[in-house]
């Protein structure tokens, strides 16, 4: 059904007539006909609130003159824009608030943009009228505020314009900034008043983002001189799933400043990292040129494993020394010898024990078409499926799951469809941390009243908003959640409708629940009853209720069966296939859908289509030329466990740093140590890549093109902005030259000579034109069509499933509640949990290197309950070793009430302190997924 | 005046101990509550306080029916009680509540009877805090009674009220200031339109919020009749009102009085004249918002539409009474310093146009005051006028400002003129009338604004 649209009201400005919609207010119906009335407590993104009143307008017969911004048009009136008495006004008022502005304020110095000063500048206002101020009650100057590392803060430039409010209150949720004082004396403040870095301000720059002057600024995170000649360039952000659109500032080949794009879906809205964490790509470590091990560097040792020291640690971040250590280690060589080499290498491997012993790890963080091309290195080069990259350490289970049940991994819905929905139901995610720019839109859905439920056993800074937060046990979710479906079937809340016509499997599923009555479920979960059958109630009587789900699910041994009790619950209710409904694993790196869709995953080929399904093989062997291997390959950590035993023996590594980022890392060491070649392309010298054989430097997303598709299935162009440092490449363009030699190798050695297979792609946009035919979800998705909009796959349908699932029928899979594959004992009596931090990124390589972000979030900590910690003789801030079966680390400690008693909770970006030493590489069966989230440790005071 | 007719000082000044709900109903109290909700229909009693013609005690004298029969038309709705009184030289809100307590409870179970609410507040100025206490013990008392609480006397009508502290502000005793209050944020006044509390006001659900004196009026007028309320004063002016009568009077004091008065026969008669027989200078009739008047205009009377006609406002019925020895610089620079201090800060026009205004008066008082700056002086109230978020702005911010300076023009051309502060004899220290329109500014609201 189409909206009514409103009634028009006719009306005159300025002499001309003209008949605007009834909720139109002046100042829209004046700027559609061109006329400018000016503004600047207004902002066409937020609520006005009409009090800086420079918008004021004659509207005759009245006998005050109305603010523009926020007064409705009404039939008949006539409204002047541009009498004596409006300029009169109008300028007084500008000369008023420029009396103690200083001019130029930092916005204006910088980048003649200060709307406070360019207004002055357009009545002409040169001598103020106002100027001796005889007063005794002078406030001004008020000291700058430095302490954020992102914004400078001075409050004299400061017109309390209230746009920080509603930017941090209404859009990004946050509601740090106030108002404090009365009269004169009012000014913005952060939190009671402190120092905007001391606050519970999270560095999103959102306030900044909307300050009309320069109150509020970036702080400069690249030095740049003249500002007149910066570029901007319209791209996507390279951070996490939600995949914001962004503005790269550039100049003199140098990004300076990166703003959110208001055309793109999360509508100009950005992160802490997204905003504040680019000038990685600047940074003086990125690897320039290619190297090749040292003869006398062998056998390999890690290079920076004996770090104890932080600040050791953490200068070899910055410090050009680092470089000089690489040096003693690796050599500098030419693209062609590092490549050939690598090329004689890996056919080497492949000749003497067959396409089985090599491998490839690619990666969520470069675009479709670099992981399109990997995965076709890998399967016609190498010839073997034995590829994957980091979704197996993140969605793996939540994939499976879907696919078993509905038969696609896809989201169902998009969250911005938050703010369209009655209940939300947020479990196992930490979104305001890990998605924090979808978080945002949770949070206005639950400040517009949309019934907030937030379920984790860490309490996520998300349940301060949340109408109910649940605290379960670790590890009892599958308890949990048929709890709650045997009270939905219990009180008859479920969909019988939607059951009988769209699913199948019921009544496995109702025997199953059965048996988790409240009282059963509260002995397993701690969840009082009440608490259970509310939840229950809120979810089952919803008309539309949406799920969404991080990896506080998907990251354990039962995370298959997790993921199939949340999709359980969604059948049973029938909330899917309509706006505000579905389920929604929310991806955790930007383009960990379309490395996922475009075949970066062992058993399937581009587009899902299994490898062992002949059609599928014929069709790409038809297409790439080649006979394919029809047997899965490996999996991530069987990759891993495969390298240690010897029976893989090469690996190509594409911007992933296993080493750290996958469990039971001294096995991971064991691992890349035990491999015979191993080729590492990427930004920096990682910690896996002080394994290599060979290292040859890629780049990042600034400096290409391509596509990405983020957690809700959009498929968004990036675009490069500045040019890769020194000799480094795009990472496509590496694979393209490594293929034609492995190629080229290979076809000697079988002496062909001549008829010789060559990869010839010139540009991103042709990978892109080979993907869309093997691939038909991408259909009718093109290049042009990317560059003008947000496209969504399949089809441009935002919601998905509506009418059936991809597998015909849901499929109910019943899962019986399992606990944890290492229980706390008397030995190791805390349960660990691992996650990450707003402020960085996996293992850090990039966020690390970043100004910002390393200054607010430097080092790592262990988060324990303040009992604990009284328990353990320690105080906050303490040193102690955290020790599991497999390792010990050392590090501070952090009181937090976020973690429950008996559990502690580790960042794992902090190589100083790397938890997954401890983690337990135990895998889900179905997911293959490790047990991130659930290990047993102890915990003691250092020394 | 027919002194007997003056129910509610004299209540409070004859019967001891009133405060106490025994005392009260002996002397009849709570009868007219059970009167109306046993026998008149929500409709009567509204219908009885539009016929009274009773204006609003609140400042702006807004006709109290027609503000109950602009309520939208939906529930709940709820009562808010404006006792918050805040402005210079009123008290009258104050020595009523402290002198008649029940009295006001009982118009507030009028009010809320009348028009269909179940929940009230009375938000009492935090300063008042002995009040506050004595209000809660009334209520408790009202309560027992089973005058407030659910069933009222078997009737069916259920009513809570409940005193809430003020937030230390004059801001919040403007209705929709009041309202932010309540729900907990900061007294900034909300936009009208669309915020008018009749519309949407207290949680955003229709609100009524009346004066303290409003609502023992509405006790009035529901326990003699609308006649009897008509009886006294004026048609544009029914009832009596409270005056408090203050400066250099010889009784200063609160006097409950008929608006035929004329200001002379207030200050005079029953104010005893000038202490020390001194020359008057000026007179503020309502509350230091409302614009100044001459020796010469002494001859209106206190109602409503005759304070208008002279340029002026009956306000909150604070007369401010100044003798020859004041300076009028000085006078105008101590109102200005309290709109400096109590402007909320919300919009741009009244925080940054206070302050310069405070500043120059500052400049003028302290002898360095230019020529330019009683123009600049004046663009400023300009500026202010029609264009801020609420009425502060104006009262007590431009009005008294506008008519200070320039009905006093002489005395500030003085000041700086002569670089020093010069009190001039009365006679020279006004203009006259005729002279003031020549100017052409326009005094209460000005001319070409
Ligand atoms: C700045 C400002 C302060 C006010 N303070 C008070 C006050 O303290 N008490 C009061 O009754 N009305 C005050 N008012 C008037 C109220 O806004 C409102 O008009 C009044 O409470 C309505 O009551 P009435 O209709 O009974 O007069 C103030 C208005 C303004 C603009
Ligand atoms: S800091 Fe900027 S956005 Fe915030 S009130 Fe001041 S001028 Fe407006
Ligand atoms: S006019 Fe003054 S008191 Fe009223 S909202 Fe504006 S700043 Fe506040
Ligand atoms: S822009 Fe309209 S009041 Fe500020």
């Amino acid at each position: 059904m189409e909206p009514q649209s409103p009634p028009l009201v006719r009306l005159t400005i300025d002499d001309q007539p003209v008949a605007v919609p009834a909720d139109t207010t002046i100042w829209e119906a004046a700027r559609g006909m061109g006329i400018h009335i000016p503004v600047l407590c207004h902002h066409p993104k937020l609520r006005p609130v009409a009090v800086c009143r420079v918008c004021a307008v004659d509207v005759e017969k009245s006998r005050v003159m109305p603010a523009a911004c926020i007064r409705q048009v009404e039939e008949g009136i006539v409204v002047r824009t541009d009498t004596d008495r409006v300029r009169r006004a109008r300028k007084t008022l500008v000369e008023l608030l420029l009396a103690e502005h200083p001019t130029p304020c930092a916005k204006h110095a910088r980048s003649h943009d200060c709307e406070l000063e360019l207004l002055g500048e357009q009545l002409d206002i040169t001598s103020p009228r106002f100027s001796i101020r005889p007063s005794s009650f002078v406030l001004r100057p008020f000291p700058p505020d430095p302490s954020s590392a992102v914004i400078a803060v001075d409050l004299n430039a400061c017109i309390l314009c209230d746009r920080c409010i509603r930017a941090c209150d209404e859009v990004q949720v946050n509601e740090v900034i106030g108002r404090a004082e009365k009269g004169h004396r009012a000014h913005i403040v952060f939190d009671d008043g402190k120092p905007m870095g001391e606050s519970t301000c999270v560095s999103c720059g959102e306030c900044q983002a909307y300050c009309p002057t320069g109150a509020l600024i970036d702080k400069p995170l690249m030095q740049v001189k003249a500002p007149s000649t910066v570029q901007t360039v319209d791209s996507v952000c390279p951070y996490c799933g939600v995949g914001c659109g962004v503005t790269y500032h550039v100049h003199d080949n140098t990004i300076v400043q990166v703003t959110g794009r208001t055309d793109g879906h999360t509508e100009g809205r950005l992160c802490v990292k997204g905003r504040y964490g680019f000038d990685y790509s600047h940074h003086p470590q990125r690897l320039t040129v290619p190297l090749i091990r040292k003869d006398e560097a062998y056998p390999k040792q890690p290079l920076s494993a004996d770090f104890t020291d932080y600040k050791e640690f953490r200068d070899s971040l910055r410090s050009p020394e680092w470089n000089e250590r690489i040096r003693e280690t690796f050599r500098e060589a030419t693209w062609d010898e590092a490549l050939d080499l690598s090329a004689r290498r890996l056919m080497d491997i492949k000749t003497r024990f067959g396409s089985g012993a090599l491998a490839g790890f690619g990666s969520a963080k470069v675009t479709n078409e670099e992981a399109y091309l990997f995965q076709k290195l890998i399967r016609t080069v190498f010839g073997t499926n034995n590829v994957d990259h980091c979704t197996r350490l993140c969605h793996a289970s939540s994939v499976a799951a879907l696919m078993e049940t509905i038969g696609s991994g896809a989201v169902s819905n998009i969250f911005q469809e938050a703010l369209d929905a009655d209940v939300l139901l947020v479990i196992g995610s930490n979104a305001n941390e890990n998605h924090p720019v979808a978080a945002t839109y949770f949070k206005q859905a639950a400040k517009r009243g949309v019934t907030l439920i937030v379920m984790d056993p860490r309490r996520p800074p998300l349940a301060n908003q949340a109408t109910h937060y649940v605290r379960f046990k670790p590890g009892t979710d599958v308890a949990l959640l048929n709890g709650l479906m045997h009270v939905i079937l219990r009180d008859g809340l479920h969909d019988d409708a939607f059951v009988r016509e769209r699913t199948e499997n019921f009544e496995a599923l109702r025997e199953m629940v059965q048996q988790y009555p409240p009282d059963v479920v509260e002995k397993i979960t701690g969840v009082p009853r009440e608490m259970i059958e509310r939840i229950a109630f809120a979810y089952g009587r919803a008309e539309r209720a949406m799920i969404f789900w991080g990896m506080g699910i998907s990251q354990h041994t039962t995370g298959t069966d997790n993921a199939r009790c949340l999709i359980s619950l969604c059948l049973l209710t029938g909330n899917i296939g309509r706006r505000g409904t579905g389920l929604h694993p929310l991806r955790g790196q930007n383009n960990v859908q379309g490395a996922s869709d475009v075949g970066l995953i062992p058993f399937a080929l581009p587009g899902y289509q299994r490898v062992d399904d002949l059609a599928v093989r014929t069709k790409f062997e038809r297409a790439w030329g080649v006979p394919l291997d029809p047997r899965p390959g490996l999996t991530v950590v069987e990759i891993m466990h495969a390298a240690l035993h010897g029976d893989i023996k090469g690996m190509l590594m594409m911007g992933e740093n296993p080493f750290l980022s996958d469990p039971n890392m001294n096995k991971v060491r064991k691992a890349l140590q035990a491999l015979d070649f191993l080729v590492v392309q990427d930004i920096f010298l990682t910690e896996t890549a002080e394994f290599a054989d060979v290292i040859l430097p890629a780049s990042t997303a600034a400096e290409k093109e391509g596509t990405y598709v983020n957690t809700n299935r959009m498929v968004q162009l990036g675009r490069k902005a500045v040019d890769p440092p020194g000799q480094a490449r795009i990472d496509g363009d590496i694979l393209i030259d490594l293929a034609n030699r492995m190629m080229e190798i290979e076809a000697g050695v079988r002496g062909q000579g001549s008829g010789v297979r060559k990869w010839e792609y010139r540009t991103s946009r042709d990978v892109w034109d080979e993907i869309v035919p093997l691939t038909p979800l991408f259909d009718g998705i093109t290049y042009d069509e990317m560059a003008r909009r947000t496209v969504i796959w399949p089809h441009d349908e935002q919601i998905i499933f509506t009418q059936t699932f991809p597998r015909g029928r849901g499929k109910f899979v019943p899962a019986e509640f399992a606990p944890a594959n290492e229980l706390p004992d008397a030995e190791y009596p805390f349960v660990l949990n691992t996650g990450r931090v707003l402020q960085h990124w996996h293992t850090g390589t990039m966020t690390r290197r970043t100004k910002a972000l390393d200054e607010i979030a430097p080092e790592p900590f262990v988060e324990v309950a303040p009992d604990d910690l009284t328990r353990l003789g320690v105080r906050d801030g303490d040193w102690v070793t955290v020790a599991s079966r497999r390792g010990v680390i050392t590090l501070r400690t952090k009181a937090s009430t976020k973690v429950s008693p008996g559990s502690v909770f580790i960042p794992f970006h902090f190589k100083e302190a790397a938890v997954n030493l401890l983690t337990n590489d135990a895998l889900d069966p179905y997911g293959k997924i490790p047990e991130f989230k659930f290990c047993a440790v102890r915990v003691e005071k250092a020394r | 005046m027919d002194a007997s007719r003056c129910i509610l000082t004299r209540e409070m000044e004859t019967i001891p101990n009133l405060t106490d709900i025994d005392i009260y109903i002996q002397h009849g109290g709570y009868q007219t509550v059970e009167k109306a909700l046993k026998m008149m229909k929500p409709e009567e009693v509204v219908k009885a306080v539009t016929d009274s013609g009773l204006k609003g005690r609140g400042g702006a004298g807004f006709p109290t029916g027609r503000k109950w029969s602009l309520l939208a038309n939906r529930f709940p709705r709820y009562l808010c009680c404006n006792a918050d009184e805040s402005e210079p030289a009123s008290f009258k809100d104050r020595k009523l509540l402290e002198g008649n307590p029940h009295r006001v409870i009982e118009g507030m179970i009028l009010t809320s009877y009348a028009n269909g609410i179940n929940l009230g507040y009375i938000y009492i100025r935090g300063e008042f805090f002995q009040i506050i206490e004595q209000m809660d013990r009334a209520f408790a008392q009202a309560y027992e009674r089973g005058y407030l609480g659910k069933n009222i006397l078997g009737t069916g009508f259920d009513l809570d009220l409940y005193t809430h502290p003020g937030a230390g502000a004059y801001i919040c005793g403007e209705e929709t200031g009041l309202i932010e209050s309540l729900e907990g944020n900061r007294p900034y006044p909300r936009l009208k339109p669309p915020y008018f509390p009749a519309a949407i006001g207290l949680w955003q659900a229709p609100t009524i919020v009346n004066n303290v004196e409003t609502m023992a009026d509405v006790a009035l007028v529901v326990e003699h009749g609308a006649d009897w309320f008509k009886g006294f004063g004026t048609e544009d002016s029914t009832g009596s009102r409270l005056f408090g009568l203050c400066g250099h009077v010889k009784k200063p004091g609160l006097y409950e009085l008929e608006s035929t008065i004329t200001l002379r026969s207030l200050i005079y008669d029953v104010g005893g004249g000038v202490r020390g027989d001194k020359k008057l200078k000026a007179v503020i009739p309502g509350g230091i918002s409302a614009p100044v008047l001459t020796p010469d205009e002494l001859d209106v009377t206190m109602e409503f539409g005759e304070m208008a006609k002279a340029g002026t406002m009956g306000g909150t019925g604070g007369v401010v009474v100044m003798d020859e020895t004041v300076c009028m610089v000085d006078a105008l620079l101590n109102i200005s310093m309290f709109a400096r201090h109590e402007s909320c800060g919300q919009c741009t026009p009244c925080r940054e146009g206070m302050p310069w205004i405070n500043d120059m008066l500052r400049r003028i008082e302290q002898g360095h005051g230019r020529q330019e700056d009683i123009d600049l002086l004046l663009d400023v109230c300009f500026n202010i006028e029609g264009r801020t978020v609420c009425v502060f702005g104006q009262a007590p911010g431009v009005w008294p400002t506008r008519s200070f300076i320039v009905k006093y023009l002489p005395e500030f051309q003085a000041h700086i003129e002569q670089h020093k502060c010069v009190v001039l004899p009365v006679e020279e220290s006004y203009l006259r009338k005729e002279n003031v329109e020549m100017l052409g500014v326009g005094v209460f609201r000005a001319k070409n604004s």
